[in-house]
């Protein structure tokens, strides 16, 4: 069992033979139809997008496919042949594997035990040596970058994922699904990839990509696939014959702006300053080295950067969850090392990274998430008892005010869908009239209608003269959101520059440790704008 | 791998076959799963009484006449009853805030001791007044179960030990503090056990009125009955209605957005052990003072451990403790009467296993699939 990566004789056919061929696929989910009547093919030697928004089934198509789900009904045939995997295990061994958005490493090993793991060699000594000139050989064949005795937990998310990859193609697959991959990579990862891919499909192997970003489903794939709601709404579409605005239009249904309308903020006084702060991270490494920071009445900071080098930290040590060096005084007074409860209580509201598992008790009603930050005051409380008839009427409010779908404010939130989840958490925190919010990833994983919401609603806190802080790791966001945008690498803030000195190959590149500088005249129009009262 | 023939496995017609498909709501008939446990477990245990010989419908007529077949063990079962309801009211706040309370055993036997100490050292004179011994018995008992609970809570809230063995072991200690004293400084003639109470230390029993109601003769009910209602309904009211009672359920279904709401988790750790300690140690002087009147070395057949099932049964609901408390109560009485006394103490474990085991039920959906 020579692992074998290359290329199988392709069929002496006149077209390229398919690959991957689904007819007919139907999974139901208690109450969710994920796919109706789906289907799907994919020719060897091609990249095929599947493009569609959150909650659209592309992801639940490719699990099905990749032997995680069964489907309830419907036929897949891999070169054509029909197959039924029971786990992945039987599609690997078909040829067919899947590098899913949340990576399946062991942190403490290297790269070689990780693609080792599972398979049945080396079989009892770890003479890894072999192994790893193996492995290194691939990984040059295909440009994926990444030494094989590097531990893990030593990498970058860019050459994890790049790990995920060689363990596929160690396995011999020749079909790969990828999930999201570009949602945790800088720009200049994401080409790394896309010259991968394209390496990879030059020998043979066909790919499905799975995305809902347009640019990039345009920049890579040879044909597009567009699903809404479960359905296929565009079958195989070649990637040359169409445009972003038509494929928008096919993956919501409706011509769609693709961000809400830029308008500028009035910056007012200083409302938090940061100056000289360090922390660490959970594992006791620097997080923050040193970042100091101004933010502004009436206006957005955008702080960009890849996941990992500081941001939540950042946002942490704001909100009071993480002790911090250096001083943080938030309207002149000093805040840093205080509780969150002080945090809360001195006017920062925060919209947390991890929706399900710090912004809300997903166990709890929607009633008792929405007054998790002011239990303690009337007219809610009174004294030491909860007036549950006053915490369901603001509830009811809120949930018509910011239009939060649930059948009742009795419901456990984890029933909500995950636009809804993010609109009751910043229902919570814009109703607490916050001096300063933090924000954090607010639109992560959220479809293209909820995402405007979320960013009118940004928008509209900022009017009202509130300061902002918007951490990001997605630059169109920013770019469209900020008034001032600065950039986080290991720990180090970059900027901020006023936003309209920048642009995405500078982010991307200050986002990936490089040099670079605004154009001078705008970089001066930036600090003078930035220093004006 | 891949030169090698890759096994394809083709769909191969199967009969049956079981799928577990994750519910997004619990079922509505959520509430009674006890109940179908129980059932279910009685069905068990019946089996099991049959393949061993017994005869299971005699066995359970005459559990059931021996916990409720006249008012005199109606109230036997209501004494056994008490003792579980506040030892389980212990377990329930602190499994409610995800703390791991195993130790209500220990700490019940620390409140026995604290409400004896008032009458044995004695904290107050000889011939205090009921009135005003009872009320300090309790005090000092719910003192020393608290300050025994606040032993674990201490160290998880500002060591991150893990209380579940911490609680476990100061079980045994427990019993060992409790065996000096009754061995020791407050043997009675070198017996394990101390002297009798004096009367105004024992709690009054319906019986004590029959003077007044004939119908109360010989019914044991007693002052700590009374007391474990009363701390259901506190208990409940502080869980459903206080703000002290959401944050414990906040912090019980996500400590980490407990957190970011601004709410100090280690106070609240000490608290609820405190809390918790405190009704466990109201059990062991509540079986002191209203049925033993003595301090001994084997006060408690493990109350504080059927106390875990008795508040995983009521699914940490305090009103619920009161109903699953009587029926454990019943099932301690009946282990009296029923040979082999084992039978009652099977039946509890399998009740137990069912009530986990429909766990999966409330999370999942059984879907029976025919053919391929």
């Amino acid at each position: 069992m020579q692992p074998s990566p290359g290329p199988e004789t392709p069929l002496p056919t006149d077209r390229p033979p398919l690959a991957v061929e689904l007819r007919g696929i139907v999974k139901h989910f208690p109450g969710v139809l994920a796919n109706d009547m789906v289907d799907f093919d994919l020719r060897a030697g091609e990249v095929h997008a599947l493009l569609g928004e959150n909650g659209a089934g592309k992801s639940t198509l490719m699990n099905v496919l990749a032997g995680l789900y069964r489907p309830d009904s419907g036929e897949i045939r891999v070169d054509g042949r029909l197959v039924d995997f029971r786990s992945p295990r039987d599609a690997i061994a078909a040829g067919l594997g899947m590098v899913h958005q949340h990576f399946t490493l062991v942190p403490s090993q290297t790269v070689t035990e990780n693609i080792l793991l599972g398979l049945d060699q080396p079989r009892f000594r770890l003479r890894l040596g072999r192994f790893e000139g193996e492995i290194g050989a691939l990984s040059e064949r295909f440009g994926l970058r990444v030494d094989p005795r590097a531990k893990i937990w030593q990498i970058s998310v860019g050459e994890q994922q790049r790990v995920e990859i060689l363990k596929m193609l160690y396995r011999g697959v020749r079909i790969l699904i990828m999930d999201e991959p570009t949602a945790v990579l800088a720009p200049q990862e994401v080409e790394e990839l896309f010259r991968t891919l394209r390496a990879m499909t030059a020998s043979g192997h066909s790919i499905v990509f799975i995305s809902h970003k347009l640019g990039e489903v345009l920049a890579i794939a040879d044909r597009i696939t567009v699903m809404q709601r479960g359905r296929v709404t565009a079958a195989g579409i070649p990637a040359g014959g169409t445009s972003r605005s038509e494929l928008a239009r096919l993956m919501v249904g409706r011509s769609i702006l693709e961000t809400v309308e830029r308008t500028r903020g009035r910056p007012g006084e200083v409302v938090l300053s940061l100056q000289d702060v360090e922390a660490e991270n959970d594992r006791g490494l620097p997080a923050l080295r040193g970042v100091s920071l101004d933010v502004r009445a009436g206006e957005i900071l955008g702080i960009a950067g890849v996941a990992g080098n500081g941001q939540s930290e950042l946002a942490q040590v704001i909100t009071g969850l993480r002790p911090c060096r250096g001083r943080i005084r938030l309207a002149g007074r000093e805040t840093a090392n205080r509780s969150a409860g002080h945090a809360i209580d001195r006017g920062i509201a925060h919209v947390p990274e991890d929706r399900t598992g710090v912004g809300s008790a997903p166990n709890l009603s929607v009633t008792d998430n929405l007054i998790m930050k002011r239990y303690r005051q009337p007219p809610i409380a009174h004294g030491w008892v909860i007036d549950s008839a006053e915490a369901r009427r603001v509830a009811e409010h809120l949930r018509d005010d910011y239009q939060i779908v649930a059948p009742s404010v009795e419901t456990a939130v984890r029933l909500l869908s995950g636009g809804n989840l993010q609109r009751l958490i910043l229902a919570r925190e814009i109703e607490s009239q916050p001096r300063l919010m933090v924000a954090v990833q607010p639109t992560r994983g959220l479809d293209v209608g909820a995402i405007e919401a979320v960013h009118r609603l940004l928008l509209a806190r900022r009017d009202t003269g509130s300061a902002t802080v918007l951490i990001s790791e997605d630059l169109d966001e920013i770019l469209g959101l900020a008034d001032r945008i600065a950039v986080m690498y290991e720990g180090r803030l970059h900027g901020p520059f006023d936003a309209e000195a920048v642009d995405v190959h500078g982010l991307g590149l200050l986002m990936t440790g490089g040099e670079w500088q605004p154009r001078a005249a705008d970089a001066a129009a930036g600090a003078a704008g930035s220093a004006l009262p | 791998m891949s030169t090698a023939p890759a096994p394809r496995r083709v769909a191969a017609p199967r009969l049956v076959s079981f799928v577990l498909e994750h519910r997004l709501e619990p079922p509505r008939w959520a509430a009674l799963t006890p109940l179908f446990a129980i059932a279910f477990a009685l069905l068990v245990s019946a089996l099991i009484l049959a393949l061993v010989g017994g005869d299971p419908v005699r066995s359970y007529v005459h559990i059931f006449n021996a916990a409720f077949g006249s008012v005199g063990v109606v109230s036997d079962t209501l004494v056994k009853a008490t003792p579980l309801i506040l030892a389980g009211l212990a377990c329930a706040l602190a499994f409610r805030m995800g703390l791991w309370n195993i130790g209500a055993e220990g700490q019940l036997l620390l409140g026995a001791w604290g409400g004896s100490a008032v009458v044995l050292v004695p904290l107050l004179p000889a011939g205090t007044p009921g009135i005003v011994l009872i009320p300090a018995m309790l005090l000092a008992g719910f003192a020393c179960g608290a300050l025994w609970g606040l032993i674990p809570g201490y160290l998880k809230a500002r060591l991150g030990v893990n209380e579940i063995i911490v609680t476990l072991m100061l079980n045994y200690i427990a019993f060992a503090w409790l065996e000096y004293w009754v061995f020791g400084p407050w043997t009675e003639g070198g017996f394990q056990m101390t002297r009798q109470f004096p009367k105004e230390a024992w709690f009054p029993r319906l019986t004590d009125f029959s003077a007044a109601v004939p119908a109360f003769a010989g019914l044991t009910v007693h002052l700590g009955f009374v007391i474990a209602l009363v701390a259901a309904g506190v208990v409940w009211f502080i869980v459903r209605r206080s703000r002290w009672g959401y944050v414990i359920r906040l912090i019980g279904d996500s400590p980490q957005a407990a957190r970011y709401a601004g709410i100090d988790i280690r106070r609240n750790i000490m608290l609820v052990f405190l809390v918790s300690g405190g009704l466990a140690g109201l059990a062991g002087v509540s079986e002191v003072g209203g049925v033993v009147h003595r301090l001994q070395d084997h006060i408690s057949p493990g109350y504080g451990f059927t106390a875990i099932i008795v508040a995983y049964l009521a699914r940490f609901n305090p009103l619920g403790v009161v109903v699953t408390s009587v029926l454990f109560g019943a099932l301690i009485l009946a282990g009296r009467e029923i040979q082999p006394s084992g039978v009652p103490a099977m039946i509890q474990g399998i009740i137990l296993f069912s009530l986990i085991a429909s766990d999966v039920l409330l999370r999942y959906r059984v879907r029976v699939r025919r053919g391929a």
